[in-house]
């Protein structure tokens, strides 16, 4: 009996060593390009249109956009990026495509997430906190076009 | 014991080292609809304390190891053990649980379908579900009885979870199994929970009212398929906090009362837990996949 239970626990602290490591790896490389090619937009356009229609009521809170940037930074900046330009795991919230949707339908898309392909639903967090993150999406500049070298 | 010990080491280490992004409900026993996120890992430490009448109160701890598989599917692990005040402590088995979230939007009843074998002794007392006829009398064996008896069961649960103005409201029902020949065992878990503010502050904060959940739970064994219904069943009511903290970490607690002369006259849970987002692939980047 002593011997599976030292088993489990050898076991156990080599996943966790492993996990360790590889964090560590992680956080010396340098954050992975963002491949806008992966993604689509398509699920904004799925939102109903009485969702659409739904106005931000915190459209004129001031503070609704730095509270929008706490929780983005708690719940999305893991896999859109810090910036919200995206990362291997998520499309940029920078993109024409989220900048022109409603408020209504990125507060439909947060709430419903797109289960299917891996971003999690958010109706766990309160509907203030979502049209919150709302407004903060919103009050993002579209990226910045790429730099084209110049040539003599 | 040593085990437990390095179990119970391992499981602070890793609380303590690593950041992590969570957001727990405050529940212990009810489960609502929400998955763990795609390729995260929630660690959790868990102990329950209870009175015990005609023997020694316990500790019941737990190590749990929550995985996002997708974003319709979590798997768990868990190894318990217990310590019996003037007896002993024990590791007592370990359990094997999936839930799967079978609509991909959300309604106003979201169901979520769960799945749990457990290969534990009759000596483990986590009460993570109370079921059939559970009462507290069970638990006043002398562990080196109890530890000889196994029970491998398959438990069963229907979640039904909806959420509404800040609120969440949750329904469990429970059927297990045991696969040596004995009757269906039902219960019930339910459960409503409320953040303690509904929007965030626009500055970070630590104690602030959005950081903190309250909820209660309550929750009982239904019989068995020969004795189905109230007789010689425990209930329980439990008021529960959680609190969201910097980095992620969440802590829980919740005492529970017993309802009945069958249950514990008081329970005592609380937890730690925290989530590794990114832990699949950091894993599949350390075995040589490509991002």
């Amino acid at each position: 009996m002593k011997t599976p239970a030292f088993l489990r626990c050898t076991a156990l602290a080599l996943l966790l060593s492993a996990f360790l490591h590889s964090r560590a790896a992680a956080q010396t490389n340098p954050p992975a390009a963002p491949a806008k090619s992966k993604f689509d937009y398509l699920e904004l356009a799925r939102a109903p249109e009485k969702a659409r229609k739904r106005p931000n009521p915190l459209e004129n809170n001031p503070d609704a956009p730095a509270a929008g940037r706490k929780l983005f930074e708690k719940h999305c900046a893991e896999c859109h990026g810090p910036d919200a330009s995206g990362t291997a795991k998520a499309p940029s919230l920078r993109a024409p495509e989220v900048q022109q949707a409603t408020p209504g339908a990125l507060f439909w898309l947060i709430t419903n997430g797109v289960v299917r392909k891996g971003m999690p639903v958010w109706s766990r967090l309160p509907e203030p906190q979502r049209w919150q993150l709302v407004r903060f999406l919103k009050s993002l500049a579209p990226p910045e076009p790429a730099t084209q070298p110049v040539i003599n | 014991m040593r085990s437990y010990i390095i179990a119970l080491f391992l499981a602070s280490f890793f609380l303590f080292a690593l950041p992590l992004h969570s957001q727990e409900r405050p529940y212990f026993v009810v489960y609502d609809h929400y998955l763990e996120e795609p390729g995260s890992l929630e660690i959790a430490w868990q102990s329950s304390y209870a009175a015990q009448r005609g023997s020694g109160d316990f500790l019941s701890s737990l190590l749990e190891f929550e995985y996002g598989v997708t974003g319709w599917w979590s798997t768990e692990l868990y190894l318990s053990g217990q310590s019996t005040l003037s007896d002993s402590t024990v590791f007592t088995g370990v359990r094997w649980e999936n839930r799967i979230r079978p609509f991909a939007r959300e309604h106003w009843i979201n169901p979520v379908l769960y799945v749990e074998f457990e290969n534990v002794n009759a000596a483990d007392k986590s009460m993570l579900a109370v079921a059939g006829h559970d009462v507290e009398a069970g638990h006043g064996e002398p562990n080196a009885l109890l530890r000889a008896e196994r029970e491998r069961e398959f438990e069963l649960k229907l979640i039904l979870s909806s959420q509404a103005k800040g609120w969440n409201i949750s329904e469990n029902i429970i059927a297990i199994k045991n696969i040596s020949n004995a009757p269906w065992e039902f219960g019930y878990a339910l459960g409503v929970s409320r953040p303690l503010a509904l929007a965030a502050s626009p500055r970070p904060c630590v104690a602030c009212r959005e950081n903190f959940t309250a909820g209660l739970e309550l929750y009982g064994g239904l019989g068995d398929r020969h004795n189905f219904g109230l007789p010689n069943t425990s209930h329980y009511l439990a008021p529960s906090l959680a609190w969201s903290l910097p980095r992620g970490l969440a802590v829980r607690v919740s005492p529970g009362f017993g309802l009945n002369s069958h249950s514990h006259r008081f329970l005592l849970r609380w937890s730690l837990a925290r989530e590794f987002s990114g832990f699949g692939p950091a894993l599949r980047r350390l075995f040589g996949a490509r991002p």
